[in-house]
């Protein structure tokens, strides 16, 4: 599914933290979004699923729709939004209450679906192979989800999204909390889910946003207190490259702020 | 370089200490001291304070004449904190002592099995009635409390955050943790001489009472485990699709259940003890009656305690420490529930 977005500004109360954004994200890619700490870039991505909303306050101007559908329109229910556009999170947050296998049944399990064992079974060996864990825990699928290391933790948080088949995946910094072998199976895991699913990331890290992504938007900054906004957003290479704007040139090559 | 034994000497990181075991040599010479301040006739509380006293300042006080003042400031703390820890601990150890040793000669099968229905002189009687009353009225309260005190936590938690609602409850809730008991005991009473009668005194009112008592602090403590509860896990949640009604249902609350139930038997055994309120609501009685809802009234075992200690007689005294006895066992029993309850519960760690 596509998404496109529209002069979408994005508050928390008074407070404008994001300011006109108009971008196209081409289905079945890798859109990865680089910039300073400050400067939106996950605040935006939390729009795209609605789940800026949890904070009291927060609210959206402008236009996102995904597969021409407006996620803001009047009537929209953003549990179904949610269900349609996943989500991973910078720090790995299995549920401490559940086992391997019911962490990935989550979605399921939490809203009551009715599932068959078989089926179930099936769905969970579906997305542990889709996210490369299954040979690392298919022999110990009734223990704890918090017992696995921390890149393992992640990639059953993906397993656990990719369960109730959203068509979107957002990630904030999924990497940010691991080691580098753990970052690279992440990757790798990226580049083979892309054939499945519409990937949106937030990333600090360069050279992982010019490894996994088709196309790149870099949001900055004017100055302290502003909102962030887009600044260039183009296609992966020429990003990194022979970029449209001087401030990513800048930004890229590290002679930034 | 010649090899230096450095043990041997002082040197900018050391600095002489006092010989092993110097503790236990100021212990023994305090001990003496207490001693002989008992044998000159300071009784046995002036005999401990002598000899802790010399303890706590006699050990600091070679430790600065041979090692620094760190040391001895060190040791003066340390000494200090233990002091602390002992007097707040004897009370609690010599009660314990007290009612197990005054309270097992008046426990029997009869003692737990009779009531008081027309008891008199040595006649054999018993606190059966009151402990069925203790845990109907304790169990009405608990029946009353555990659901609206989790449902306001969970919407002070989840729903209500920084809303002028939530923080209005906050205060009220943080009001009636201070309401002294007998005014609970009070407003049942006068709850029910309006909707019933004058005089009314049954057992629900003592439940009434009592879960005005135990709702602040079951509302506090479900507060608290549910804070507990990462943002992250909520926002995980929420990010499946899952809506916030089943969020907290089937997620939250798990996650946090050992913590609240831990906290609930708590606030149980917290309520299960008090007497004014009781005195007030439900009343005295020394026949059985289970039924909380008649209008007659129902013993309960604190109350039981307090009516035959005013009989003072030696049988009365007997039988109040029999009551305490079991008082005391039934909260143990209770917090020992807590803690089971709340390893059993507790997120593991599959490490």
């Amino acid at each position: 599914m596509s998404i496109s977005v529209k002069d979408a500004s994005i508050f928390y109360g008074d407070f404008k933290a994001v300011e006109d954004v108009t971008m196209s994200i081409k289905p079945k890619s890798v859109t990865a979004f680089i910039g300073p700490s400050g400067c939106g870039k996950s605040t935006f991505l939390r729009t795209l699923n609605r789940m800026h909303e949890v904070i009291p306050g927060a609210y959206v101007e402008g236009k996102i729709s995904i597969a021409g559908q407006d996620i803001y329109g009047s009537g929209v229910d953003p549990v179904a939004v949610r269900r349609k556009v996943g989500m991973v999170f910078q720090r790995p947050n299995p549920f401490p209450t559940m086992s391997i296998y019911d962490n990935v049944l989550a979605g399921n399990r939490l809203n009551s679906k009715r599932i068959k064992k078989a089926e179930a079974d099936e769905i969970v060996e579906d997305a542990l192979r889709g996210a490369n864990l299954w040979n690392e825990v298919k022999d110990r699928l009734g223990k704890p989800g918090m017992g696995l290391s921390g890149g393992q933790q992640q990639r059953l948080c993906i397993a656990r999204a990719i369960a109730v088949q959203p068509e979107v995946l957002l990630m904030d910094e999924p990497c940010s909390a691991l080691d580098p072998i753990s970052t690279a199976a992440i990757e790798d895991l990226i580049h083979e889910l892309k054939s499945d699913y519409t990937i949106v990331i937030v990333t600090h890290n360069m050279q992982q946003a010019a490894r996994v992504s088709d196309e790149t938007g870099f949001f900055n900054l004017k100055a302290a207190g502003q909102p962030g906004h887009l600044v260039e957003f183009n296609p992966t290479k020429q990003m990194f490259t022979n970029p449209d704007n001087p401030d990513t040139e800048a930004y890229i090559s590290g002679r930034f702020g | 370089m010649t090899d230096i034994d450095l043990s041997a000497q002082e040197t900018e990181l050391s600095h002489a200490t006092l010989p092993r075991g110097a503790q236990w040599l100021v212990a023994i010479a305090a001990a003496a001291l207490g001693g002989l301040s008992l044998v000159l006739g300071a009784g046995i509380v002036g005999a401990v304070a002598v000899g802790g006293l010399a303890f706590v300042l006699g050990y600091p006080l070679w430790a600065l004449l041979v090692e620094n003042r760190r040391s001895a400031t060190d040791k003066l703390v340390t000494g200090l904190v233990w002091t602390a820890f002992g007097v707040a601990v004897i009370p609690l150890i010599w009660l314990i002592y007290m009612v197990v040793a005054r309270g097992t000669a008046a426990i029997s099968p009869e003692f737990l099995t009779y009531s008081m229905r027309s008891v008199t002189g040595d006649e054999q009687g018993g606190l059966y009635h009151a402990l069925m009353g203790t845990l109907i009225v304790t169990g009405i309260a608990a029946l009353i409390s555990i659901p609206i005190g989790i449902m306001t936590a969970i919407y002070l938690i989840e729903y209500g955050k920084g809303s002028r609602l939530a923080k209005a409850i906050t205060f009220l809730v943080d009001v009636m943790t201070g309401i002294p008991s007998i005014v609970a005991g009070l407003f049942a009473f006068a709850l029910f001489t309006l909707v019933v009668g004058p005089g009314t005194r049954f057992g629900f009112g003592g439940g009434v009472a009592l879960s005005l008592l135990m709702i602040p602090t079951v509302v506090r403590s479900t507060e608290e485990m549910l804070k507990l509860v990462p943002d992250d896990l909520r926002e995980a949640a929420y990010a499946l699709g899952v809506p916030k009604w089943r969020t907290i249902t089937k997620m939250v609350l798990p996650t946090a259940v050992g913590g609240i139930v831990t906290g609930v038997v708590l606030s149980i055994s917290r309520v299960i003890g008090e007497t004014a309120p009781l005195l007030v609501a439900s009343g005295f009685n020394p026949n059985m009656n289970t039924n909380a809802l008649e209008d007659s009234p129902m013993m309960t075992v604190p109350v039981f305690i307090y009516t035959q200690l005013s009989e003072a007689t030696a049988k009365g005294v007997e039988y109040a420490w029999g009551g305490a006895l079991v008082l005391f066992v039934l909260v143990m029993a209770l917090n020992l529930i807590a803690r089971i309850v709340g390893t059993i519960f507790a997120p593991k760690t599959g490490r």
